[in-house]
């Protein structure tokens, strides 16, 4: 797995990594400890900060906020990752087919919105999709309709959106990447042997793309988990968007930390998050190379 | 066009257009660029015309200029003192991440020494740990130190990118042919000298693709300033303007600003638009690269 080639040791290479690895241990691993440690530990009205053990993790795992969170983010995951990842690898699969006028042009528009800061991006779709001051507003008005895409059943369907918008670019630009490493003259001898688009595509293109989904998938797993920006924000924007304050894990670990001052219980929930999602992130890594072709 | 002739063009390596497929990849980007036009559109609005236009209309007068000026004087020129932040913690940030990523991954592709696999054990495996979930323990250990509410607190952090270190790792294998280091240090050059002015220009390629990513991590980056930073002096762009998104809703004296806010999104964004554009041609290369791999 490393390219590497042996060769001999030398003290010098720890003066190269040094660095890196300083201010790694400083911004990952002495947080990490920190945080197990304050995890022990509870702000209680009497007598202050007190060592309690593990009722932090005891609480949390019964604790409804929490599960509520989780279980939100697994839906949103387990109904956006695919939608999008689908969709990233069309249009990679239709950029790469060489069909297409003005490719390159498309290319660069369908990137665009991941430059895009996630507070922007809330912004403007909540403008957009808001009933108040919103083009969903005008239309309702222009139409008669009554629909609000933030009443708190379609929330969610409307942070899918937004997601959907900043990531998919991203996601096709890696699959599109992939294509672009596959010798072409494997298309020139499978189409001389007779080979359709569509067997070129199924036999060819979707297997060279394995790798990178598995990348993308567990990107995406990461990325959806800790979903923060769009639920603290939107409240600001939308009134009676049915975002809480435990709407996600992160957006509850952050109002436990800064407006609670439940540092240690919110510690002790960005671990269990963390452990979580490297959980989910090595299983389908395993079961991404499980499946895979010898290499 | 000439039915031979087009037969003659279609091949493997230059296929015939498809308007179909032309139109489907099309529409998606509609999607994609609708919400950036509905932004271009409305900083041109006046707030008056913000309130009481079509969104996707051009609005009574064309107020792009004057809301330009409102956004630099409003609340003392705050803005840009957030914008100043912004491009300090970016040009710092992004400097010495990608020069620490090239350091550290030239030393895994080159050089041997002891603790190398746990090394590239950890700060690998630290990459499938959420940002946010560090972001917390990060906060109270830099509260701890007395460095929340510094530039600091933002800086050191972003100086760590382990996918810019993997990046650079896999690059400096393919790209830097250890026969040269070899005989730069013959000529009597030190390693250290052998990777400034040997390695270091091979890797522009990776390099520019690392410091344009953590370019833009840094400058769309929320979470962690609005966790370190209290005092709005020290604000980058993002908090600052959800902080007018926020004084814009608050009840009572709402919706007054929100063709500040609407046109500092669109200053906000336009340099991070024109960096990818002018540089596609080295990133895209670079991130084939990673994907190869990856």
């Amino acid at each position: 797995m490393a390219p590497t080639r042996k060769r001999r040791r030398s003290p010098i290479g720890l003066a190269f990594i040094a660095p890196f690895g300083a201010l790694f241990a400083l911004v990952f691993i002495v947080p990490i400890l920190y945080a197990a440690y304050l995890s022990l530990f509870q702000d209680k009205l009497v007598g202050g900060n007190t060592f309690v053990g593990f009722a932090n993790y005891v609480k949390l795992v019964q604790d409804p906020q929490f599960w509520d969170g989780v279980g939100r983010v697994f839906w949103f995951t387990l109904v956006q990752v695919p939608i999008m990842l689908v969709l990233a690898m069309a249009l990679a699969l239709a950029l790469d087919s060489m069909r297409l006028h003005g490719a390159r042009f498309l290319r660069v528009t369908i990137f665009l919105p991941y430059a895009v800061p996630a507070i922007v991006s809330t912004l403007m779709w909540g403008f957009l999709l808001g009933v108040k001051y919103g083009l969903f507003g005008s239309l309702n008005r222009a139409l008669g309709t009554d629909l609000d895409p933030f009443a708190p059943g379609t929330t969610l369907i409307s942070i899918g959106v937004m997601v959907t918008w900043a990531f998919t670019g991203f996601n096709m630009l890696i699959f599109y990447a992939a294509l672009k490493a596959v010798p072409r003259e494997l298309y020139e001898a499978a189409a001389i042997d007779g080979a359709g688009e569509f067997q070129i595509v199924r036999s060819i293109k979707l297997p060279a793309l394995r790798g990178s989904l598995v990348v993308t998938i567990i990107f995406s797993i990461i990325g959806t988990f800790q979903m923060f920006n769009e639920p603290q924000i939107l409240p600001s924007m939308v009134a009676n968007s049915g975002v809480t304050t435990f709407y996600t894990p992160n957006l509850y670990a952050y109002n436990l930390a800064f407006t609670g001052s439940q540092q240690g219980y919110a510690a002790a929930l960005a671990l269990v998050m963390a452990a979580i999602t490297i959980a989910v992130a090595y299983a389908v890594q395993i079961r991404g190379l499980r499946n895979a072709p010898d290499q | 066009m000439h039915p031979t002739s087009s037969r003659r063009l279609s091949t493997v390596e230059n296929p015939r257009k498809s308007t179909t497929l032309t139109v489907m990849t099309g529409l998606f980007t509609l999607y994609c660029l609708l919400p950036l036009g509905w932004l271009v559109i409305n900083a041109t609005k006046s707030q008056g015309d913000f309130v009481s236009t079509f969104g996707l209309a051009p609005g009574r007068e064309f107020a792009l200029w004057d809301n330009i000026v409102q956004v630099f004087t409003y609340q003392d020129g705050i803005f840009s003192r957030w914008l100043l932040n912004t491009v300090l913690y970016v040009v710092v940030g992004a400097t010495v991440s990608t020069f620490l990523a090239a350091l550290g991954g030239y030393a895994l592709a080159k050089l041997d020494f002891r603790g190398k696999r746990t090394f590239l054990l950890v700060v690998l495996g630290s990459i499938s740990v959420p940002g946010i979930a560090l972001a917390i323990p990060q906060f109270l250990l830099f509260a701890h130190l007395g460095m929340t509410n510094t530039p600091w607190a933002v800086l050191i952090p972003s100086f760590i990118n382990p996918f810019g270190l993997y990046l650079m790792w896999v690059f400096t294998a393919e790209a830097v042919p250890s026969g040269l280091l070899e005989a730069a240090k013959i000529d009597g050059a030190g390693e250290f000298r052998t990777f400034l002015q040997i390695a270091l220009p091979l890797l522009a390629p990776a390099g520019v693709t690392v410091l344009l990513f953590s370019f833009v991590s840094i400058w769309n980056n929320y979470f962690l300033p609005l966790i370190m930073l209290k005092d709005p002096a020290w604000y980058p762009l993002t908090v600052g303007i959800n902080q007018w998104n926020k004084l814009g809703s608050t009840a009572g004296n709402g919706a007054l600003i929100q063709n500040l806010v609407i046109t500092s999104a669109l200053l906000t964004i336009v340099p991070l638009i024109i960096a990818f554009l002018g540089l596609q041609r080295y990133w895209q290369s670079g991130l084939s690269l990673g994907a190869v791999k990856g």
